[in-house]
């Protein structure tokens, strides 16, 4: 089972109703139950799929189809609006205690990510604010985790504050922090150990902690590839310790990731922070609309969404696609698609943003970078209008021709005739709607 | 006879002891599930459209994954018709034994055995991505092997991570087996090598190899694993005997990329399902069983030494309906 992404989710509804003014109370139904099921493939907790739901429902029936959008990449904008808006912006700040050091407690559940986390956020505060940590090693239970948080601290060189396994967290907690302002330290990291969110003993131990050292800060890490119940164990952390935010590691798989999106919402603590890797400086801020197009796995298609709808014309969109069809692209049209495009953004942005653009063939190798553009572009304008519309004349010598007038060499020119040859071909197969390689629907100027 | 009273009869057959560490292990993800399932038919008298949609949403919550669920309900609303049910509360014996034929679908029903060689060294590999348990899991079966009468020697593989060979070897003292390692950073294919050849010196019995969590989508670790596996091969004949892969019962509907992954590269024989003594339902290893035919071979049910145990779906799924057969028994 490959996850689908909405947007091939919705494929089927939408040719139903493609052509339509408005988007009708059946067709949101239709496409809210795709909705569904893709946030549940994705992880997000159920009641908050059916709360989303709804809310999407009320927004999407009755709305007028806007110019440039197909009904379902209406719908598509109502959910990427709806979603980004329950993630919340970006916030990737870290408390600062009016008297040092600022007390930071790290909390989870066993393999979460605390140890490499509380590493990395060392790491992070060093390099961005400049600031001092010192590492506290409070899990005694999970046998060598202090050894773990030891080697970070050594490859960091940054101090470690332990006491080994007979001593008591809350103890070492309070000590720790004694040490800290004797050594002029501005932070204070605390990993605890692991525990589940239904253990009263080990739950009540991390409060008696943080009513002794009272915390600026207290991070659950969540592992993003949690299931159904990352709500149950955010809403327990949250109600017994009052967290101020969340670390969302393993970003780096290929988790859709929806338990961001459950524990947002039922905490309404921020997302701060994202592990990316296995290495110290892989932790970056949190980015909630990235986030919101990765759950509805459609790669940032959404932000392309919102591109098109400001600058594409979608009369001239609607030809151009079908002259990509049937092959009878020219470079005329691609001169003019070009200016389009680019009007838009940084081409090579926009190819990454198209879901699946990487794994196309043709597409991977195809060289993106602006001034190659600029090339292209002074190539074709050095065509006559007859060569531009066949361009099976161009012999030897106009080859030569266009390459003197563009600034650029003969090779180049059969280079960028190769591409364009090859360029169509592909066109014909995306648009011909060759099974299983289906992009139809998306009608993106370029494509 | 009815479904549950034929569960029971199963379970009956196996020590008290071994339902007893189930049912208390699996005690939070039975209440929340029992509860819900108990609700939802008081709620509702008759079992229509509004009735299956609630109980897609509880099974959905338990991550059983969507399309499993939505297979699942069809066979459901089919059954309910078949046996003309109008009354909810007998829909919940229904539910159950799906759940369990879903598991099995026609497989043989006894509990799968792991693995192992009898005359000579078995080779077990564990993989899986990080944080999972795979370090906690090999001390756990390591014990256990041991206190079968196996001679076992650990090889911590986990040259990555952190701590990752001082923690095994906290587990090597606690379940008194020997621990083969190499420094941080090393080749892991040439730890395991060396544990394999300890391992025939020593006349070990079983050879239980570590390995790095690794996230499924980095391909250069997929193939260091893959060189790990090919070692083993090499080394042993028929090695390695059980490649188990350490799944966390909290993982939702990614637990299936990363079954299909590590399947691929290193032919995993069966799952270990840890941290099922929290909420959290691993309702997916329905959905694997049934989509990638790949049995579960133990669950870990808490954080001692005993705490695996070998999975058997009638007790996976008396853990989830317990309560609900003890009353169904009260009444009849």
């Amino acid at each position: 089972m490959a996850f689908e992404g909405l947007a091939d989710r919705l494929q089927g509804t939408i040719k139903k109703i493609t052509g339509k003014g408005k988007v009708t109370e059946q067709d949101v139904k239709e496409m809210t139950r795709e909705v569904r099921l893709a946030l549940l493939e994705a992880d997000v907790n159920f009641k908050v799929v059916k709360d989303l739901i709804k809310r999407i429902k009320e927004r999407a029936i009755g709305q007028e189809v806007l110019q440039g959008l197909n009904p379902g990449q209406q719908v598509i904008k109502v959910v990427k609006e709806e979603l980004t808006e329950l993630m919340g912006g970006e916030q990737s700040k870290i408390a600062v205690a009016n008297k040092p050091p600022t007390v930071i407690m790290m909390v989870g559940l066993q393999g979460a990510g605390k140890t490499t986390t509380t590493g990395k956020l060392a790491n992070h505060l060093r390099k961005k604010y400049n600031r001092n940590p010192m590492l506290v090693a409070a899990d005694v239970y999970r046998p060598a985790a202090i050894n773990q948080l030891e080697t970070l601290g050594k490859q960091l060189d940054m101090p470690v504050y332990s006491k080994g396994t007979e001593a008591n967290p809350v103890d070492i907690a309070k000590e720790a922090i004694d040490q800290a302002k004797e050594d002029h330290k501005d932070y204070v990291i605390i990993d605890t150990a692991g525990r589940l969110h239904v253990d009263e003993g080990l739950m009540d131990e991390l409060q008696q902690i943080k009513d002794t050292v009272q915390p600026d800060e207290i991070f659950l890490v969540v592992d993003s590839m949690t299931g159904q119940d990352a709500v149950n164990v955010a809403e327990s952390f949250d109600e017994q310790l009052d967290i101020s935010g969340v670390v969302l590691t393993k970003l780096d798989g290929d988790t859709r990731g929806g338990a961001a999106l459950s524990i947002k919402a039922v905490t309404g603590k921020p997302i701060k922070f994202a592990g990316m890797g296995e290495k110290l400086d892989q932790l970056e801020a949190f980015h909630p609309d990235r986030m919101a197009s990765r759950i509805l796995g459609m790669g940032d298609v959404l932000s392309l969404i919102e591109k098109a709808e400001t600058d594409v014309d979608e009369k001239k969109a609607k030809e151009m696609e079908q002259k990509m069809k049937d092959a009878s692209f020219t470079f005329e049209d691609f001169l003019e698609q070009m200016g389009q495009v680019r009007s838009m953004g940084p081409l090579d942005e926009l190819v990454n943003m198209m879901p699946g653009a990487n794994k196309m063939k043709g597409m991977k190798n195809m060289q993106l970078d602006e001034k190659q553009i600029d090339q292209v572009e002074a190539i074709i304008q050095s065509m006559t209008k007859k060569e531009r519309v066949e361009p099976d004349i161009i012999n030897a010598s106009r080859k030569k021709r266009i390459a003197s007038g563009s600034g650029t060499s003969v090779a180049q020119v059969n280079r960028l005739l190769k591409q364009f040859n090859e360029m169509k071909k592909m066109m014909k197969q995306m648009m011909g709607g060759k099974k299983g390689k289906k992009k139809g629907g998306l009608n993106f100027p370029f494509m | 006879m009815g479904f549950f009273k034929k569960l029971k009869d199963k379970i009956n057959n196996q020590t008290d002891q071994v339902t007893d560490k189930f049912k208390d292990g699996m005690e939070k993800t039975r209440d929340s599930f029992t509860s819900k399932v108990n609700d939802l038919v008081a709620r509702y008298r008759s079992v229509d459209e509004e009735f299956f949609e609630e109980l897609e949403e509880i099974l959905i919550s338990a991550d059983v994954g969507v399309e499993t669920v939505m297979t699942l309900i069809e066979e459901l609303e089919m059954e309910v018709k078949r046996r003309n049910i109008k009354d909810t509360s007998q829909v919940k014996e229904v539910i159950s034994e799906k759940l369990v034929e879903i598991y099995y679908d026609g497989d043989d029903e006894s509990i799968e055995e792991i693995n192992l060689n009898e005359n000579g060294l078995s080779v077990i590999l564990t993989v899986g991505v990080n944080g999972v348990g795979k370090t906690t899991t090999i001390g756990k079966l390591a014990h256990r092997l041991k206190s079968e009468g196996k001679n076992v020697v650990l090889a911590a593989g986990d040259t990555f991570r952190a701590g990752a060979i001082d923690q095994l070897e906290v587990w090597g003292e606690r379940a008194g087996v020997g621990v083969i390692k190499h420094s941080e950073g090393s080749d892991p294919a040439a730890v395991i090598y060396d544990g394999i050849q300890a391992a025939k010196s020593r006349g070990a019995d079983v050879l239980i190899c570590d390995t790095a969590g690794r996230l499924q989508n980095k391909v250069n670790l997929m193939n260091e694993l893959a060189k790990v596996k090919k070692v083993i091969s090499r080394e042993v004949e028929g090695a390695p005997h059980e490649t188990l892969l350490v799944l966390d019962a909290t993982t939702g509907q990614n637990a299936i990329s990363q079954v299909k992954t590590f399947k691929e590269v290193t032919d995993v024989s069966g799952i270990v399902l840890t941290k099922l003594d929290g909420t959290a339902r691993g309702g997916i290893v329905l959905a694997i069983k049934n989509e990638l035919d790949i049995p579960v071979k133990f669950v870990g049910l808490g954080e001692q030494m005993e705490d695996l145990q070998p999975f058997d779906a009638h007790q996976f799924v008396y853990g989830l309906f317990g309560d609900l057969m003890q009353e169904e028994s009260n009444e009849s």
